[in-house]
């Protein structure tokens, strides 16, 4: 049963009947919005790119994007980067898999951030969303969608952290502006 | 489509009614046990073996042959039956091989009633043994599967069957096979001995190959023979918890289990996914202490900063806190660096048995049964990978063929301590003497005659390292000497790189002049740079740079130092060559993390005469190919 959260909403990643989860997959999928009037078949490509970082205790000790897929421990991977979206028309554009068992002790939070690339604010992105995978049935287990595209060009979107000897995660869609991952992190400090 | 099963592997079986095929090259005993769900086999009527052929859903051939055909009916089995295992023993005094790795690897084929086949295993890896359990067909709730098992006895039949016969059942099995064998067949083999070892049961249990899922060391947890098993002759029946065989109960690794069209592709990709693993998990580690060292340090500083706490129990207390702070995590990571490096040590312990030669250590039976392969493997092994974390935990270096770029042997003083405790001469010894098994590997790799080495040794001082490459007759000339013969190795093979860069441009392959070697070429240098002027030298630079997309290949056997005169223009030479190096040496870099990796060079056991032997089939396929 897919969880559509909303902003601030955190869920406890357990599976249904107990056992924690091993491996989940954070996937994120867009279309261009179509443009109005005349070459209005001239759809804009939208870049999105899709981002983690791992923090121990609020200190960035490795980042997942586009120029470094897998996190240097290997429990983070990026699946590759999608320069246009849409292509599921509703599957994931870019998914990063956390194989959550491996995740070194010490990284106790993983943010979940996208940018645009290309620079277009998130007016011309639709049907944005962020979901959460088990990735190990395929089963979604929560759903996040970006509404009310606003003059920014990137959104925090969710964390996962340490509760116990589990994980949770926690919806945070806060707009910020930023080409890369790098031009977030003030914005990203005040979540963790 | 056929399975291609490596020991440990299991497969399901399409039909009840099936065909084991064994060839074996040379004449084997065929026999089979029947076994209950624990695996044991109750007595000696649960035995077909050539005195007595037939039993109730199998049935064996009645004398040793190289090739023969089990017919099994899985239906036809006693309900009580959960193990079918196929066992091979080699006759003895059949003028025969003596034990398994002196003679070709057995292959087994499963076929279903059509006679397509299901599933086939070759049983690599053994050596001493003269008998082996082949494979068996096992019940798993209510459905047969067929594992490849190729569990060696060094101790023959009386060994296997003491492994697999209840123990009370023993001597009656022991006693009951002589007879009918001996009735039967005219040069009977003595199934058990009579000798069969009648008092402890240590004295029996020197399997040489250890199968991780039945390893010796469990044997000793097991219960000392009862006083009615006693004197029979039998290793006790394992212990209760081995009653179920572990692949079951928990994964356990298994050789060749990656992604990948063919065998080799798939130990390949498994060998490079461990190598990927350790380094992650090694990385997971390190960061997780650099962390918790941080903390500390930083939580220290703070103790001393504060006027407050500077002094007194609270700065104690402060620091003690942080302390076990540092300690609980640094607990944490080692807990998940030791299951992880559990884990991968349990599958380095099935596959290193599994390789194929190319990849095997010299040490590896596997070479004993040498043979030209007829393609060459995707890789070879130059030697061994360790982190210090686990330094036991050795990762096969492989390296793609063709070779991308040249390998160069440092010969010179290196920066390990291992290379300082060495004199000069030793060391030039040692990086000739690893050379040569470099060279013996890479053309043990390659089918008959596809890869032709050339030697230049110009000063005449590697003549006894070489010999096994010129004694067997591998190499197409005799090494060159002298400035002139370095000359005529360097020009002949520059014309050869000009000729395919041309065909390759052109797309004319067909005007390459007749008699055109089409094998590979691989050059060693020895003595670099001795014996070369300015124009060999510029030569040698253009085989390193432009010979290995045209198959022209480069190992150099140097000392940087020697060759300092040239100053900077070498440069590129180095750089462009894998650096290996005759001792362990911690210079390579993995490509995921970039740890310091130690490399160790492949080693030939003292006193093994396998470079000699495995050159002398490379010799031998050659002289075939040409005849």
């Amino acid at each position: 049963m897919t969880v559509n959260m909303t902003k601030g909403q955190a869920i406890s990643l357990e599976k249904q009947g107990g056992g924690s989860l091993t491996q989940v997959r954070m996937g994120l999928g867009w279309q261009a919005a179509p443009r109005r009037g005349l070459f209005g078949s001239r759809t804009r490509e939208i870049d999105l790119d899709a981002s983690a970082v791992l923090f121990a205790e609020k200190q960035p000790v490795d980042v997942v994007f586009f120029r470094h897929l897998v996190s240097d421990d290997g429990s983070v991977r990026h699946t590759g980067d999608n320069l246009v979206g849409g292509v599921g028309q509703g599957g994931d554009d870019e998914a990063i898999l956390v194989d959550l068992q491996r995740v070194p002790v010490h990284i106790d939070q993983i943010v979940f951030t996208v940018n645009s690339f290309t620079g277009q604010t998130f007016q011309e992105v639709q049907n944005a969303f962020c979901r959460i995978v088990d990735e190990t049935n395929g089963q979604e287990l929560a759903r996040y969608t970006l509404d009310g595209g606003g003059q920014y060009t990137a959104q925090i979107m969710a964390k996962v952290h340490r509760v116990g000897s589990g994980w949770q995660m926690t919806a945070l869609g806060n707009p910020a502006n930023g080409r890369t991952f790098q031009d977030l992190m003030p914005a990203i400090l005040p979540h963790l | 489509m056929t399975a291609e099963l490596v020991r440990g592997q299991n497969h399901p079986l399409p039909d009840t009614r099936l065909e084991l095929r064994v060839s074996a090259g040379h004449p084997v005993v065929a026999g089979a046990t029947l076994g209950d769900e624990r695996g044991l086999v109750a007595g000696a009527e649960w035995i077909a073996h050539p005195g007595a052929p037939v039993r109730p859903g199998v049935e064996v051939p009645a004398a040793p042959a190289a090739e023969h055909r089990v017919a099994v009916d899985l239906a036809a089995l006693p309900e009580t039956v959960h193990r079918l295992s196929l066992l091979l023993a080699l006759p003895p005094g059949a003028g025969g091989p003596a034990r398994f790795g002196t003679a070709a690897a057995p292959f087994v084929t499963v076929a279903d009633p059509t006679g397509a086949a299901v599933a086939t295993y070759t049983i690599t890896g053994l050596d001493r043994e003269s008998a082996v359990v082949a494979l068996e067909l096992y019940r798993r709730q209510g459905a047969w599967k067929v594992r490849a098992v190729g569990q060696g006895y060094e101790g023959g039949l009386a060994e296997l069957l003491a492994d697999q016969v209840a123990s009370a059942a023993a001597e009656l099995a022991a006693g009951r096979l002589d007879a009918p064998a001996a009735a039967s067949v005219p040069s009977p083999p003595p199934l058990v001995p009579e000798t069969a070892p009648a008092d402890s049961a240590s004295s029996t249990t020197t399997i040489s190959y250890a199968h991780p899922s039945r390893r010796p060391a469990a044997r000793p947890a097991a219960p000392a023979p009862g006083p009615d098993t006693a004197g029979t002759g039998a290793v006790p029946s394992p212990p209760a918890g081995a009653a179920v065989p572990p692949q079951e109960s928990r994964p356990a690794p298994v050789a060749g289990d990656a992604t990948g069209w063919t065998m080799d592709e798939r130990l390949y990709n498994q060998v490079w996914g461990m190598f990927e693993d350790l380094a992650r998990s090694v990385a997971a580690y390190r960061s997780a202490r650099d962390f918790a060292d941080h903390r500390l340090d930083r939580a220290v500083d703070q103790v001393l900063a504060d006027p407050s706490t500077r002094v007194g129990g609270a700065g104690d207390a402060a620091r003690a806190a942080a302390r076990a702070t540092h300690e609980e995590l640094m607990g944490r990571a080692q807990e998940v660096l030791d299951r992880d490096l559990a884990q991968l040590a349990a599958e380095s312990e099935v596959v290193e048995p599994a390789l194929p030669v190319a990849y095997a250590r010299w040490d590896n039976p596997a070479w004993h049964a040498y043979r030209a392969p007829e393609e060459p493997p995707m890789a070879v092994r130059l030697g061994d990978l360790h982190l210090p974390e686990r330094g036991d935990l050795r990762i096969p270096f492989l390296v793609r063929l063709p070779l991308e770029r040249g390998l160069w042997v440092d010969s010179g003083p290196g920066r390990t301590s291992a290379a300082g405790l060495l004199d000069e001469t030793e060391l030039r010894r040692l990086a000739l003497d690893s050379a040569v098994a470099h060279t013996a590997r890479l053309l043990a790799a390659h089918p008959a005659g596809a890869l032709t080495v050339h030697v230049l040794d110009p000063a005449g001082g590697g003549a006894a390292a070489f010999a096994p490459l010129v004694e067997t007759g591998v190499l197409a000339a005799p090494p060159a000497r002298g400035a002139a013969g370095v000359t005529a190795v360097l020009a002949q093979l520059t014309e050869r790189v000009d000729l395919l860069q041309m065909a390759v441009r052109g797309d004319a392959s067909e005007d390459l002049p007749p008699g055109f070697d089409p094998a590979r070429q691989l050059l060693v240098v020895h003595d670099f740079p001795h014996g070369f002027d300015d124009r060999a030298v510029t030569r040698l630079r253009y085989l390193a740079d432009e010979g290995p997309s045209v198959g022209v290949h480069l190992l150099m056997v140097a000392d940087r130092a020697d060759a300092s005169a040239y100053g900077p223009v070498l440069d590129p030479l180095w750089r462009s060559l894998l650096r290996l190096t005759p001792v362990p040496d911690d210079h390579l870099a993995d490509p995921w993390v970039g740890h310091a990796w130690t490399y160790e060079p492949p080693t030939v056991p003292p006193g093994s005469a396998v470079l000699w032997q495995v050159l002398g089939q490379v010799a031998e396929a050659r002289r075939r190919n040409h005849g």
